[in-house]
Order: structure tokens, then C-alpha cells, then sequence
């Protein structure tokens, strides 16, 4: 402990802890703002998320008479794996402390976890929304972790390592070569990362039609500080899912521990691909419409097939 | 010699000496039931501790041999404790552990007669389990398989009143025959034609066989252990017998026996057989993917409790099955640190199962004694009513489900990892498999997700489904759900004692991974001794490559629940009110509006289309009676079972053309026989 190097490391550590959590909110905002002007409104600002879950924290819970203690435990599991989770992905700096503990596939596991309690807690008043959407979100989810995985597994073989540290310190030292098999790697990610963020077209955030709800219909219950929790943590999760896609496939100008030179630069090349990726996700929403529920299997099973295609491309021509 | 230096061998001799003691004593004991469940349960327990501790003891010292002058003249019994039978004897022993203190509670109500029937054949049961593992001659480990095989049919079968259960047990023994066939032939093969002297496993292990006989050897035992534990095509007994025998047996068979299958398929390969040839492991991989798929596709769609579990044992088998393939693979192109990852995986997951599906089956248990029912579709609202249970299952479930910080994940994890070290395997066709097979693992992975997130909501959660109509075809139900109670104190500790194991593997590995590496250097030559160089962190190849440190990992996320609790009170509120539910403002909810186990199985039913069988009786709008009825059903019994069956009808049925049961016939055929001869000779 005596080790600057190691001091440095938590400190890094404890900022991004701190930073993610702070932050995530603002990228939803700044996703919510970017459709808004697609959508040729004003929006309510970006810093709405922030308004919106102050507003929901001083309001008293409302509990259903039916629930249980997993009910009001969940929105705390979840707001902790996902806060966890975005903060040992390395997006300023890698080698972080925390990042040992876990690495890429058990942060599949970590997402699996949370999704795990929210669908159980869906389930718990008894409404039928509630098990409409555990069993939609279950869905989706068996459907979209294994393409998650072979992604994964393409920038693992690439970089001989499961760990997103040692990925993205292999992927930054090739200066922008592009890899076929992360070309397609990426194509899946992103649809991917549509489906498990509730996003257009697999979800959409911002309906409570009743027949087309998956995410909304699980959180129906919820409200107050519960909600607050869960819609922080859902922000936590895109935040963390684009930093997980910037670690593989845009790791370019991410610093090791402990070097504040480079720090002002590392941050606001994340800053601008934080941005860019929020643009870019507003404007595929805006441009696609949402499918029906039974036509989703068939939007993962391609995700699926092109995470597949990289991966035999990676073997074919190892690249 | 010392006289009272005791090894190993001797303490396990000695427990299997014990359990059917106490198996004999319950059945002298059937006139005071109490006692048996009093005593003699908890005592069996107690047996199972101390076997699990010899057995820990075992794991790190040589192998023991013993020979025994019993059983037939010129044929002693021959014994050996090695680290593979150790690790299975503390596999056995500590699933066990719960199981009986489970069993002291949960057999309680039954008649004095049939409990002491059931107290020798549980007994027996485990002490036959045990003997198969130390076993070192085909005779020995055939006659303990074959005792292993009666006793639980026998325990099966404990409500024989009832037709279904009667079917399911013969089912059983039939197809467990068939693979005892096998694997006698198997044994027969290795000894490769030199006489009864080569009946020990030491002469089997020292016959040299060419590829072909070797593979027929292999293939045999593929198929006869592969019978016993349920894999594909010869799984249908699994989800008939488990949901007919008492859920204490069922958990027995599921979590320790199935496993007494997959130590035969390692003893025979790795052991036993010299050499091994790269397409067993293909085959082995292919064939337990498969398995896997299939079984939790299948556990999805299940009503019933006890079956979907049952399903979900055909899945984790051919999980293991899986992890086996890929060893062989490692193993025969020399990468034998490798292969020991995915060795550790195998046995990793082994006793991880033996740990979760024990506990969800006995918790089942306690279900079925709180209501009676073991269709779900029936249950709902019960984390209300049954506190202990509801908490414990919910550890099984997560564990089961393969999320971290429990010991599925880990397991899990391992064989992933095995997989992303495969690349740089000499053949090409074999590595563009590879993945294909993670992507299988993965899919299964994601899927019993879903299967324990219905059998967790459905039972546990949700409403009480109290004014369904009754269409189970079981016994009506004793009590409404209402007054469901909670799991008795020996119960509780049973479960207890499991869930706590499910905790500890998820967050020791690097222990559990220590004690293992003993069986993969036995069966290897190789272990896995990076990742014991620091106990918090599981790294099995070296850190750089992939880390996974669960207790860390647990403490941050609690670290961080617990500042996420006090921040929202400190900087807010912690108030709270009770309400209707609110469901979109939808005033008239029903428990029968929540989904039920059929429902929520119908996206995979809908997906999986062409692998069921199904029958869907969907009522119009306009019934005034509106009736839903939907079974799906294993393709496989069509298209594989009943035409065998028929052929074997009709191939019997010539064969009796020879027999008219009339003694002059008969002698005449004896007659005929015997001048063909003479001809002949």
C-alpha cells in the first residue's frame, strides 16, 4: 500500500466510481436531447435526468400490498451491480483495482444478475404486466447473451485475454487498423447493446403501451426512490454497454494509471466518443420502428450469426 | 506395521459398514417410526460428514489399496481410494450430509412399514454409491452399480400404489439395464480376452488395445454410463422418475447418482484406457451440447416442479459431458494444462450441481408437503408463507441460473475459458467447432436463467392461484395455500447445510480448485497451479489472461448497496406506503391473470417450434366453459421409443413361435440341437 503507483490506482479507481455514477444520467439525457431535435423539438434539456430523479426521491414509495421483501430489495442489488459494473470497465484508465475481480464474462454475469432480480421482482406483485414483461425480458435476454458472448469472445482470442485491461491495451497499440472480424463484431454489438438497453426497435423506453412494453412493464410497481434507482441503474447500464463498446472497438487515447499528463486529453476523448455514441444511438432509434416481440429472435439471431461470421473470420484469416 | 495406523480406506470401508447397519436397524426398528427419523436419519448424516472429511483427508495422500477375501473363490474384492474416487466420495458425502438431515424432517408422516423399507434402501442406496467409487475389479464395481441401480428403483417406487409411479420406475430399471449391459461389455472388451485374471481394474489398465477395440470400449461405456445419467436419446427416464420418487431420493439420485455415471465415463477414459483418440472427444462434445440444449429447452416448457428439475439435470449433464469432450480434446493433442482447466470445470460443476439441484429438490420437497401440489401452475404467493424456503431456494436458483457470486458461475466460467484457450489446436476442423460449442454453452447458460426465473416466479411469487380450478391429477389438494408452513427445523438445516455449500464453492474457488488439481495431475499428469497463487483471485492461467475474484466482487456490490441505502436516507427519506397495485390502473386483477408455468413457458414454445410435439386445444372468444389445454411432448419417444419398442414386439413375437410351452416340444428341439451337433462336430 505504501506504492504510489498503487495509491494513484484507487484513486483512479474511486474518481471513475464516482464519475460514472454521476455522469450516466447526463448520457441518457444527452441521448433523450439529440432525439428530441431529430424529432424537431426543443427536449426538456439534458440535464432532465437529474430533475426527473430528484423529483422521485423526495416522493414517498408507494408499495403494493402484495409484495415482498425481494420486491423493495431489488432496485438496491440492481443500482449496485450496474454501478459496479460501469465502474471497472476501463474508459479513462486501465489497470484499474477493481477490474480484477471481474472480467468481461463475469460482467455478462453481473448484467445477468441484475436482470435475474428485476424480472423476479416483476414477478412478485402478481400483475399480469409484471410477469408479461419478466417473461419478454427473459426472452430477449437468452437470446442476446450468447451473440453478447461471441463477441466477446472474438476480441478475447484477438487479445488473448478475457480481461477488458489487457483487450483494450492490445486493441490501442494497433493504431487504426480495422479488424475484419471486429468489423462484424461491432455491427452485432451495437445490436446487441439495442436489445439489452430496452432500446428501438427490440423496446422502447418511453412507451407504456400495454401490449408493447417489455422493460416499462417489469418497472409498472415501482415508484419513488425505487424508480429512481431503477431508472439510474438502467442509465448506469447504457452507460456502461457503450464503454464496454469504446473499450473494444474504440480503445484509442485510454491512459494507464497513474498518468495525469495524459489525463486532460483522456478525458475528453471520452467525452467526444461518449457524445458520439449518444448521437448515433438517438439517430438509429429515430430511423427504425419498433417490432413486434416475436420478430426479435430473428433481429438477435442475426446479431447472433454476424458475432459468429467474425468470429470464423478471425479464424480464417486471424485477423 | 502399526496396528493402529488407520488409512483412508479403512474409515470409508468403515462407513459403508455403518450405513447398512443403520439401513438394517430401520427396518428392525419399523414398529417405533419415530425413532427412525429421530435417529437414524441424522445419524446417517453424521456417517456422511465423517466420509466427507476422510475423503478431504484422502484427496492429498497416496492412493489406498485394499484387497478383501470375500465374494466368490478366487475372486477377491478388490478396493482402491485414489484422488478421482476421493473427490466423488466427498462429493457423495457432503450432498448427502443435507440430504439426510432434509430426510430426518421430511419423512416424518409415513407409516412405520414403508419408512423401514425406505431407511434400508436409502442406506443402502448411499452405501452402494459409495462402493462404486471404490471399486478397483469389474465384478466389485458391477455389483455395486447393479445394487445402486435396485436400491433406487426400490425408493423410486416407495408409492408403488400409484400406476404412474409403477411406469416410471420400470422405465427406469430398463433403461439403467441396458446401459449395465453396456458397460459389462465394456469391462469385457478391456480385458481384452485374458481370462478371469484380468478382471481388476490394475489388469485393465495394464492391456494394450489397438484404436478399434479401445473406441468400441470407450463407446460401450459412452453409452451404458451415458444410459445412467441421462443422456441424449437415453435420458426419458430422468423426467419420469424423478418427479415419481420422494423428493429426498429425488435429490439423491439427481445430485449425487447422475455424477456416479460421470466418474464411470472418467474412470473408463482417462484411467482405465491407455490411449484416447481426438473423435471421442468430438463426440463426447457434440453429444453433451446436444444433451444440454435440448434438456433446458425441454425444462422450459415443463408445469410440473419435479420435472422441469429433472430437465434441468439432463441440461447440467450434458454440460459436464461437454467439459469432458473438450478435456480429451486437450488431453490427446498434448495440451495437458489445458485440459486440466477443463477437467477442474467438469468436476467443478459436478459438485456445484450435486449442491444446487439438491436443494432445489428438496425444497421442493417442502412445497409438496406445505400444499400438496406439484404443478406450478397451482402454487404462486408462497416467499409469504414459507420464509426459510423461499430465501434458501432463491440461493439455489441464482446458483443454478450460473450468476456470480454463486458457485454456477464459476464452473461456468471455467469451461468458457477452456473454450477461448482452444485456438492453436492442431486441427483445424476441431477449433472452427470450438466455438460454436461456447455459443451452445452460452445459449443453455442464458436459458435456465429463464427456466429458474419461471420456477422461482411461478411458485414463489406473485398471487395466490387459490381459486384455479383443479385439473392436477394427483391427490386434491390438503390445505389451501393460505396456510402453507414453513419447512420443519431438520428441513431447514438440510437446506440450509446446502445453500451455505452453494455460497462457500461460489466464493472459494481458488480452495476448491487447490483440491482438484490432486485428480487432474492423477488423471493428466498436469495441474493448475497458477491459480491457487492467490487466494482471492481465481486465475487459472495467469492473471494477465482472466481473473475472476468473487469475494471482492461480492463485498464491493454489497460495499455499494449499502452507501447507495444510506445516501438515499440520508439525503432524502426512507418513507413508504402500502397500496392496491397499480397494473397500468387495471382495477380487477385475478390471480389468475399472472402468468402460469405454461405461459411463461410459451416464447420457447413458440421458438422451439419444431422440437416439440404439441397439442394445443385453444378455446374460441365466445366459450362460455373456455378450457385451454397444451401438452408438448419429447419428439423423441415418438420417433426413437415406440418404434424400437415395436421392433422388439415384433422380434419377441417370432421367437415365441418357438415356444409352445409344452415339455415333449422342448425336448424335441434339445434332440434336434444335439444330432446338428454331432453332425457337425
Amino acid at each position: 500500500m505504501r506504492n504510489p503507483e498503487q495509491i494513484f490506482a484507487i484513486l483512479f479507481q474511486l474518481t471513475q466510481l464516482l464519475l460514472v455514477v454521476l455522469a450516466a444520467p447526463l448520457l441518457t439525457g444527452w441521448v433523450n436531447q439529440c432525439q428530441a431535435w431529430l424529432q424537431n423539438r426543443s427536449g426538456a434539456g439534458v440535464l432532465q435526468p437529474y430533475r426527473v430523479l430528484h423529483k422521485l426521491f423526495h416522493k414517498d414509495a408507494l408499495i403494493a400490498d402484495n409484495a415482498s421483501w425481494l420486491f423493495r430489495i431489488t432496485p438496491y442489488i440492481v443500482f449496485g451491480c450496474m454501478w459496479l459494473a460501469a465502474a471497472i470497465i476501463p474508459i479513462i484508465a486501465v489497470d484499474l483495482p477493481f477490474s480484477r475481480a471481474a472480467d468481461v464474462i463475469a460482467l455478462v454475469g453481473v448484467f445477468a444478475l441484475a436482470r435475474m432480480f428485476i424480472a423476479l421482482a416483476a414477478m412478485d406483485i402478481g400483475t399480469s404486466f409484471g410477469s408479461m414483461g419478466a417473461r419478454r425480458e427473459m426472452l430477449v435476454s437468452f437470446l442476446a447473451e450468447p451473440a453478447l458472448l461471441m463477441v466477446l469472445f472474438t476480441s478475447s482470442l484477438i487479445s488473448h485475454s478475457t480481461q477488458l485491461t489487457h483487450i483494450v491495451e492490445t486493441f490501442a497499440h494497433y493504431k487504426f487498423i480495422l479488424y475484419p472480424s471486429l468489423a462484424f463484431a461491432s455491427v452485432a454489438f451495437v445490436m446487441i447493446l439495442l436489445a439489452e438497453n430496452a432500446r428501438i426497435p427490440v423496446d422502447n423506453p418511453s412507451t407504456h403501451l400495454e401490449l408493447t412494453m417489455i422493460h416499462e412493464a417489469m418497472i409498472l410497481e415501482y415508484s419513488a426512490r425505487h424508480l429512481a434507482l431503477i431508472e439510474w441503474a438502467a442509465s448506469l447500464k447504457l452507460f456502461a454497454y457503450i464503454s464496454i463498446g469504446i473499450a473494444l472497438f474504440l480503445p484509442h487515447g485510454i491512459i494507464g494509471v497513474g498518468n495525469w499528463a495524459g489525463l486532460p486529453l483522456a478525458v475528453g476523448l471520452l467525452l467526444g466518443k461518449l457524445m458520439l455514441a449518444g448521437a448515433g444511438l438517438a439517430l438509429l432509434e429515430a430511423m427504425m420502428a419498433k417490432m413486434r416481440i416475436f420478430r426479435a429472435p430473428e433481429f438477435l439471431g442475426t446479431a447472433f450469426l454476424l458475432a459468429v461470421l467474425g468470429l470464423l473470420i478471425h479464424f480464417l484469416l486471424g485477423a | 506395521m502399526d496396528i493402529f495406523s488407520i488409512l483412508p480406506i479403512d474409515v470409508v470401508g468403515g462407513v459403508i459398514l455403518l450405513w447398512l447397519v443403520l439401513g438394517f436397524l430401520g427396518l428392525a426398528l419399523q414398529r417405533s417410526p419415530q425413532l427412525i427419523c429421530k435417529y437414524l436419519f441424522p445419524a446417517g448424516a453424521c456417517i456422511s460428514l465423517v466420509l466427507t472429511l476422510t475423503a478431504l483427508w484422502a484427496l492429498g495422500s497416496a492412493p489406498n489399496i485394499a484387497v478383501l477375501p470375500l465374494g466368490l473363490p478366487d475372486l477377491p474384492i478388490h478396493l482402491r481410494l485414489d484422488p478421482l474416487a476421493a473427490f466423488f466420495l466427498i462429493l457423495l458425502g457432503s450432498a448427502s450430509f443435507g440430504i439426510s438431515l432434509f430426510s430426518a424432517g421430511y419423512f416424518k408422516t409415513m407409516t412405520g412399514r414403508v419408512l423401514g423399507l425406505l431407511c434400508l434402501e436409502y442406506h443402502l442406496f448411499l452405501a452402494s454409491m459409495a462402493m462404486v467409487l471404490l471399486a478397483d475389479d469389474a465384478y466389485m464395481f458391477m455389483v455395486a452399480w447393479e445394487t445402486m441401480a435396485l436400491s433406487s428403483y426400490f425408493l423410486v417406487t416407495t408409492d408403488h400404489a400409484i400406476p404412474d409411479i409403477r411406469r416410471a420406475g420400470f422405465l427406469y430399471l430398463l433403461i439403467a439395464h441396458v446401459g449395465a449391459m453396456a458397460i459389462l461389455l465394456s469391462f469385457g472388451v478391456m480385458q481384452a480376452g485374458h481370462g478371469i485374471s484380468a478382471y481388476t481394474f490394475d489388469a485393465m489398465r495394464e492391456v494394450h488395445l489397438s484404436t478399434f477395440w479401445s473406441s468400441i470400449a470407450f463407446l460401450l461405456a459412452l453409452f451404458g454410463f451415458g444410459a445412467k445419467a441421462g443422456v441424449l436419446p437415453m435420458h426419458v427416464w430422468l423426467p419420469e422418475a424423478h418427479p415419481a420418487a420422494p423428493s429426498p431420493v429425488s435429490a439423491l439420485m439427481s445430485g449425487v447418482m447422475l455424477k456416479m455415471a460421470i466418474y464411470g465415463i472418467l474412470r473408463v477414459t482417462f484411467d482405465l484406457l491407455g490411449t484416447q483418440l481426438w473423435w471421442w472427444g468430438v463426440l463426447a462434445l457434440a453429444l453433451g451440447l446436444i444433451t444440454a440444449v435440448f434438456g433446458v429447452m425441454f425444462a422450459a416448457v415443463q408445469g410440473d416442479m419435479k420435472r422441469l428439475l429433472a430437465y434441468s439435470s439432463i441440461e447440467n449433464i450434458g454440460l459436464l459431458l461437454v467439459g469432458i469432450g473438450l478435456t480429451l480434446i486437450f488431453h490427446v493433442y498434448g495440451k495437458n494444462t489445458l485440459a486440466a482447466l477443463s477437467l477442474t470445470a467438469t468436476l467443478y460443476h459436478s459438485i456445484n450441481h450435486a449442491f444446487f439441484k439438491s436443494l432445489l429438490f428438496i425444497g421442493t420437497g417442502s412445497i409438496l408437503h406445505a400444499t400438496g401440489e406439484r404443478n406450478m401452475g397451482q402454487l404462486g404467493g408462497l416467499i409469504h408463507h414459507m420464509p426459510w424456503v423461499s430465501v434458501l431456494m432463491l440461493v439455489g436458483v441464482l446458483a443454478i441460473s450460473g450468476l456470480p457470486p454463486l458457485n454456477g458461475f464459476v464452473s461456468e466460467w471455467l469451461l468458457l475459458q477452456a473454450f477461448l484457450l482452444s485456438p492453436g489446436l492442431p486441427n483445424s476442423y476441431v477449433n472452427m467447432l470450438v466455438p460454436v460449442a461456447a455459443a451452445g454453452i452460452a445459449l443453455s447458460a442464458a436459458l435456465s436463467a429463464y427456466v429458474m426465473v419461471k420456477f422461482y416466479g411461478v411458485i414463489f411469487l406473485g398471487q395466490r392461484r387459490e381459486n384455479v380450478p383443479h385439473v392436477s391429477r394427483f391427490e386434491e389438494r390438503p390445505n389451501s395455500l393460505k396456510h402453507a408452513h414453513d419447512a420443519g427445523t431438520w428441513e431447514r438445516a438440510g437446506m440450509v447445510w446446502l445453500a451455505s455449500g452453494c455460497v462457500a464453492l461460489g466464493l472459494a474457488p481458488v480452495f476448491v480448485v487447490q483440491q482438484i488439481d490432486a485428480v487432474s495431475q492423477m488423471l493428466l499428469g498436469a495441474h493448475l497451479g497458477n491459480a491457487t497463487a492467490n487466494w482471492m483471485f481465481l486465475a487459472p492461467i495467469d492473471t494477465h489472461r482472466a481473473s475472476y475474484g468473487p469475494l471482492y466482487f461480492l463485498l464491493a456490490v454489497l460495499g455499494v448497496m449499502l452507501l447507495t441505502v444510506l445516501l438515499v436516507r440520508r439525503l432524502y427519506h426512507g418513507r413508504s406506503r402500502r397500496g392496491p397495485a397499480w397494473d397500468c390502473g387495471y382495477p380487477a386483477q385475478t390471480a389468475r391473470m399472472q402468468d402460469t408455468a405454461e405461459g411463461f413457458g410459451q416464447p420457447i414454445r413458440r421458438i422451439f417450434e419444431p422440437f416439440f410435439k404439441i397439442e394445443n386445444e385453444l378455446p374460441t372468444p365466445f366459450d362460455t366453459h373456455p378450457k385451454y389445454h397444451g401438452i408438448s411432448e419429447d419428439k423423441l419417444w415418438y420417433l426413437l421409443y415406440l418404434p424400437l419398442k415395436s421392433l422388439i414386439e415384433k422380434l419377441s413375437g417370432w421367437v415365441s413361435l418357438l415356444q409352445h410351452g409344452r415339455i415333449h416340444l422342448y425336448l424335441a428341439y434339445t434332440f434336434v440341437t444335439l444330432i446338428v451337433l454331432l453332425i457337425f462336430v
